[in-house]
């Protein structure tokens, strides 16, 4: 039996449901996501305004809050987590619904790490704003990455690594890509706990991005730059 | 008698007998400390800042910097017991532009063991999780709730999912730490394994910096 302080989802008005959604977001509320964003569904919503309106914009907060200090990692994952319930109703959705496409990420772990939740986050999201992610997974050798690349053409190449002896492998890609003379086809993102601006610089990324949230909006606006310098 | 709690929160002052000083993890007191107790190493002064700082390694190099602003007056030499521990180049930097030297290596697990083999090792071990004397005696402290499990035990899938082994690097011969050192391998779910590493290149380079500085 439910308790008298108990919100029943479906008798919001869609206003303080989205709402009702950040806050579950922001608490890790898988169960009442799923339900919160099948209840949207119902009610004639688009699989791209859910997303965008409730699931992003709610991660975004939690992102923020984040980055302050306020949220720590095992809170973010939580709500990752409650996000990856509600995105998996909405992905095949989007899909048929023709949702607008931002580009595409091949994105991975390098060589020698097995540290992939910061990758995942950036994968998350950034299928969250609009790009489709191929994601490679862990332990990737250059090789792996210039295969997905070759088969993929994507806009942007992400690696990541949490390492100090991991790290300077995303390096020996960049290096392979310039050796290849395809270094210029792809946007580099580089991202990781030890890694900073100044290592994405020396290394010949075009961005270093410290969390999910500045990957995202990194990709959008050096994609536009693309598309505008191509057209 | 030095608690581990203290180590991890305050760190350790130095006791201001000695002409050179090593300012260590508080992850490395007991070692250094026996270390310099077995060798008599009188001449060596010690100082920790606490070991909590590797939940937040972009604080390390300038916690370090301001040790060293404290202390360079009173002491001949300055030894930062540290490796890189997380700031990805920015304490060897840090280092190298006050004149110090510091412990060669990526993590203290990796000096340990001998940052050599524990190099060669890399490509066999990628999934295993090392835990140290220290990081055994302080599990919940430094693993346990910092990562949530203690609240969110669905989180440990999540962190560890791609960890199959927790290697425990023993520094001494204890079947105290031994157990808990497995138990920590249970609750992660990880196969255990044990490695006796004693002091490794910590002991080399505290022994490097006595000569030189005897």
């Amino acid at each position: 039996m439910a308790d008298e302080d108990d919100i029943i989802l479906s008798e919001l008005n869609d206003e303080e449901l989205v709402q009702q959604m950040m806050d579950d977001l922001y608490d890790g509320l898988k169960e009442e996501i799923e339900e919160a964003v099948e209840i949207l569904l119902e009610r004639g919503w688009t699989p791209y305004d859910i997303l965008t309106k409730a699931l992003v914009a709610g991660m975004t907060i939690v992102g923020a809050d984040f980055r302050d200090g306020i949220l720590f990692v095992p809170e973010v994952l939580l709500a990752a987590n409650a996000m990856k319930g509600g995105m998996a109703i909405l992905k095949p959705l989007l899909v048929e619904t023709g949702a607008p496409r931002m580009g595409k990420m091949v994105i991975g772990t390098v060589k020698g790490d097995i540290h992939d939740i910061g990758k995942n986050l950036v994968a998350m999201m950034m299928e969250g704003a609009g790009f489709e992610v191929v994601d490679l997974g862990i332990n990737n050798a250059v090789e792996a990455y210039m295969e997905a690349l070759e088969t993929e053409q994507p806009d942007i190449l992400g690696m990541s690594a949490l390492l100090t002896t991991t790290m300077p492998y995303m390096k020996t890609v960049i290096d392979a890509l310039i050796e290849q003379g395809k270094r210029d086809d792809y946007i580099v993102l580089v991202g990781g706990a030890p890694l900073n601006e100044e290592f994405g610089k020396a290394i010949g990324a075009d961005a270093y991005c410290r969390d999910a949230a500045v990957a995202v909006e990194t990709a959008k606006t050096m994609v536009a730059r693309k598309h505008n310098q191509m057209g | 008698m030095i608690s581990d709690q203290s180590l991890s929160e305050t760190g350790l002052s130095a006791s201001g007998a000695g002409r050179v000083l090593v300012i260590a993890c508080g992850a490395l007191a007991r070692e250094i400390l026996a270390l310099k107790a077995a060798n008599r190493w009188d001449h060596i002064d010690l100082t920790c800042l606490p070991a909590k700082l590797h939940l937040y390694p972009e604080k390390i190099s300038d916690a370090v910097r301001d040790a060293v602003a404290e202390h360079r007056d009173a002491y001949a030499q300055i030894l930062i017991a540290y490796a890189d521990c997380g700031t990805g180049g920015g304490l060897e930097a840090t280092c190298k532009e006050l004149g110090v030297e510091m412990i060669a290596g990526p993590h203290c697990y990796a000096f340990f063991d001998g940052n050599e083999a524990f190099a060669a090792r890399a490509e066999t071990e990628i999934t295993a999780f090392y835990l140290t004397d220290f990081l055994v005696r302080q599990f919940d402290a430094f693993v346990w709730r910092p990562m949530g499990f203690d609240r969110y035990p669905e989180l440990i899938q999540t962190m560890f999912g791609n960890y199959d082994r927790l290697i425990y690097l023993a520094q001494t011969d204890d079947a105290a730490l031994d157990a808990k050192a497995e138990d920590a391998a249970r609750r992660l779910g990880l196969r255990y394994e044990r490695r006796a590493t004693g002091y490794g290149d910590l002991a080399s380079a505290l022994r490097d910096f006595a000569t030189q500085t005897a």
